[in-house]
């Protein structure tokens, strides 16, 4: 077993402004697509995110170069596949700023990080009479686990609700943190709607209480600055293929003092430090939860993706971001019939919408024809949809990617939807 | 390639608009309940029999204009057929919307040909059947819900 990688975090440039989205997208070959005739408008992106050219060579190169098993040869390409693979890690480390390394464990994606906690925590930790606290807003992925948890403990999960624009009610979230409350699970940015979430204020209140605090940061990560330490939580969960990093490869980080008290998640080899019949010793951190062979060519990618982030630079990312959003919404809610789902006052890279009288299936058919992506659907997030009393809505979600001309392009779409259908 | 008037061809835009026999149908206790599980739309299936054949049939639904078009048409299809005979324009149905429909010829069908450019769009194979799927569940008195999946 090798030591943890030493870890230098990347140094990072906040006053780097140049942003050239032209050469931006030259580093995607996939955007030189054409659909249906048309050229591609990927507007998609909260469900995936394309991936550059580096993360694409990265995975390449591993295969090519490098491919090994990690953690256990003593020959030159296991070196070589571990030193990229806890290269990644340290990469994934200074991305989230967290204090060590060893609070970064490599995960399937940000579902398997929230049940990744749920399994072991959470099992060893919520018990009858105990209460979950999650949110009106969230995608299926942080409802489902914690409701078989504590359909299997007799606990209760409670739901702290959202104002008309998808705003979380604070107050109300507090008076639901009770003397039995284990675990509040929130996400940082809601996948349906958008609205960023205070999740720092959160974290206090539940930390007065005592109550641990899970972040889902799958939709955060991709937008904005992401600081565990300064947030404060004491999970956050990531997916690699939402940071134009490759699919099947995710991150749990986890405060070092609480992974250290939990049971592993799964058994097998990697996660032991020694075995016999009789008596199992775990390894340490991060390894005891990474149990098996893990995606290797997937961390390194997901480390090339940190890495093309940030030469960017993330908040770079997020002003050029911002710009689309509120760009985008401004022509699309222009529109007469038009319905902007999520207003809150603080939102990242997703715009839901409906148009009167038009289900947004066919809103998706239509722009699928003009060669432009969006989702559409209750985006694994029903209980959202049934607090908008709406079916389904069609979202334009935004990356480094893309521009106001594609966004013109969406409004011509929706134009044309209208025409046939309206 | 397929283009958009294969699908939405007017006389579906039209049901979709006005789908007929869109209600409850009191007095029978013969219905089924379907979902589309990844895009959540929902349908409801009530028939009458009498005998053998269906009597009368309504539907109601949430969903896009592919599934309502294609629950309105199909109750009006299959008034007075009897259960065997809607299995069988089911069956049609069915390979017609997943082009394998080989010699058989769309207007075989009758109005419900206009739904044979569903073919070219995969994704909406699971729209067009909803209905279809549901009216199975409640001619065979299948209870649990049934889903496209």
């Amino acid at each position: 077993m090798t030591a943890h990688a030493t870890v230098t975090p990347l140094r990072r440039d906040p006053a780097k402004t140049s942003f050239d989205v032209e050469k931006i997208r030259a580093d995607f070959p996939i955007l030189r697509e054409r659909i249906h005739g048309h050229p591609l408008v990927y507007l998609d992106n909260a469900a995936t995110t394309q991936k550059p050219e580096a993360v694409i060579e990265a995975i390449a190169n591993y295969y090519r170069h490098n491919n090994s098993n990690i953690h256990r040869g003593v020959h030159e390409l296991s070196q070589r596949a571990t030193e990229e693979y806890e290269a990644a890690r340290a990469r994934v480390q200074s991305f989230l700023h967290a204090r060590e390394s060893r609070e970064i464990v490599f995960v399937r994606g940000a579902t398997e990080a929230i049940n990744l906690v749920v399994q072991t925590r959470g099992r060893a930790n919520v018990g009858p009479g105990d209460e979950v606290l999650i949110t009106a807003m969230e995608h299926h992925s942080n409802i489902v686990p914690w409701q078989m948890l504590c359909d299997e403990k007799g606990a209760a999960l409670s739901v702290a609700p959202i104002t008309d624009s998808g705003e979380l009610l604070l107050d109300e979230l507090e008076s639901l943190l009770k003397p039995r409350t284990k675990i509040v699970a929130i996400p940082h940015v809601s996948n349906a709607l958008g609205t960023v979430n205070p999740v720092k204020e959160i974290v206090r209140m539940a930390r007065a209480q005592g109550v641990l605090v899970l972040v889902d940061g799958a939709q955060a990560a991709p937008h904005m600055p992401v600081d565990v330490q300064d947030l404060d939580c004491d999970f956050y969960a990531i997916s690699g293929h939402k940071i134009y990093g490759p699919t099947g490869i995710g991150v749990l980080y986890g405060k070092a003092r609480l992974l250290e008290s939990m049971p592993p998640y799964q058994g097998g080899g990697d996660m032991i430090s020694s075995v016999t019949f009789e008596k199992t010793i775990y390894n340490k951190l991060p390894y005891k939860f990474e149990a098996g062979t893990p995606d290797i060519a997937g961390v390194i990618g997901l480390g090339a993706a940190i890495n093309y982030i940030d030469a960017i630079g993330m908040s770079a990312i997020a002003a050029h971001e911002h710009d689309l959003l509120e760009y985008a919404t401004r022509e699309v809610a222009a529109i007469p019939g038009v319905h902007v789902i999520g207003t809150a006052h603080q939102k990242a890279g997703v715009l839901s919408f409906t148009i009167d009288g038009i289900h947004p299936h066919d809103i998706g058919t239509i722009l699928d024809r003009e060669g432009i992506a969006v989702r559409t659907g209750h985006h694994c997030a029903q209980p959202v949809m049934d607090r908008f009393g709406i079916p389904a809505t069609a979202r334009a979600s935004f990356a480094v990617y893309n521009t106001r001309e594609e966004i013109d392009a969406l409004v011509r779409g929706i134009e044309k939807v209208k025409e046939i259908l309206g | 390639m397929a283009e958009l008037e294969d699908i939405y061809q007017e006389v579906i835009l039209e049901h979709a608009k006005s789908p007929r026999n869109f209600r409850v149908l009191e007095g029978t206790s013969q219905q089924a309940e379907g979902f589309n599980p990844l895009c959540g739309d929902k349908c409801k299936v009530y028939i009458a029999m009498d005998g053998d054949r269906i009597q009368d049939i309504s539907f109601q639904a949430t969903g896009c204009a592919i599934s309502r078009a294609s629950g309105s048409m199909m109750t009006q299809a299959l008034k007075g057929k009897t259960a065997a005979e809607a299995d069988e324009i089911f069956r049609s149905f069915h390979r017609m919307v997943r082009g394998e429909n080989g010699k058989e010829d769309p207007a075989d069908l009758g109005k419900l040909g206009a739904f044979a450019g569903v073919a070219g769009f995969p994704a909406r194979v699971k729209c067009a059947t909803l209905a279809w799927h549901t009216l199975e569940a409640a001619l065979h008195g299948q209870h649990d819900p049934v889903t496209t999946e």
